[in-house]
């Protein structure tokens, strides 16, 4: 059963309620959501694909070391794969912690641990012209 | 000894498949199981070093490799 990976769209009240708990005073939600790229271009929508069970082991690494560093962090991820359009969200990050700062920072490091592990890609469909994968650019965060 | 390699995205279009069945010598390291892939068409396109994992974990060229190893060339990554 994946625990990382979706195919359905991300629900940001499930992730959420996932979390929730009386000890935690401090909770955040990050959406990485699809966006036309002034850039690059019209984009339509982005193919997302994964070694999935790398993904999910990696995703399962990360979410380990995170609450090592922050032992109190409640935390629900889910990366959704297939076709998203524009405005959709691709990623959520749920993180609830007692106080704010651990749960920003707990939060901060899930999505920069995820840009430079998860074995995930992603194709741009251009509202004219082919599709074509997406590079990694270092300098957006 | 069979090791499976596998491959993603932009890789597996270069080589026109996502998985292939190599037979390597016993001791052979990731480096080879690149090697071994190096004369076929579109393998041109990659790079010359890329990332690769062993069984699911990023590893290096000089990681030994096993009989049945899953052994995953990873192209640049880009999720979020």
């Amino acid at each position: 059963m994946p625990r990382f990976l979706t195919n359905a769209p991300i629900g940001a009240a499930a992730l959420l309620a996932e979390i929730a708990s009386p000890a935690c005073g401090a909770t955040t939600l990050f959406l990485g959501t699809v966006r036309r790229s002034a850039e690059d271009g019209d984009v339509a929508s982005i193919e997302y694909s994964a070694y999935s069970e790398m993904a999910e082991a990696e995703f399962g690494r990360m979410v380990a070391e995170a609450v090592t560093r922050w032992p109190a962090a409640r935390i629900a991820l889910r990366h959704r794969m297939g076709r998203i359009l524009t405005g959709e969200a691709s990623i959520g990050i749920a993180v609830a912690c007692p106080h704010r700062a651990e749960a920003y920072d707990c939060s901060r490091y899930l999505i920069e641990e995820t840009k430079k592990r998860a074995p995930v890609w992603k194709k741009e469909q251009l509202g004219s012209g082919p599709a074509r994968w997406v590079e990694p650019k270092a300098a957006h965060a | 000894m069979i090791v499976r390699l596998r491959l993603f995205a932009s890789y597996a279009e270069a080589l026109g498949r996502d998985e292939i069945a190599l037979e390597l010598p016993k001791g052979a390291n990731a480096g080879d199981a690149l090697a071994a892939i190096r004369a076929r068409p579109g393998a041109d396109r990659l790079p010359p070093q890329p990332l690769v994992a062993v069984n699911r974990v990023y590893a290096t060229t000089r990681t030994r490799l096993s009989e049945g190893d899953e052994v995953a060339l990873i192209p640049p990554v880009a999720g979020g």
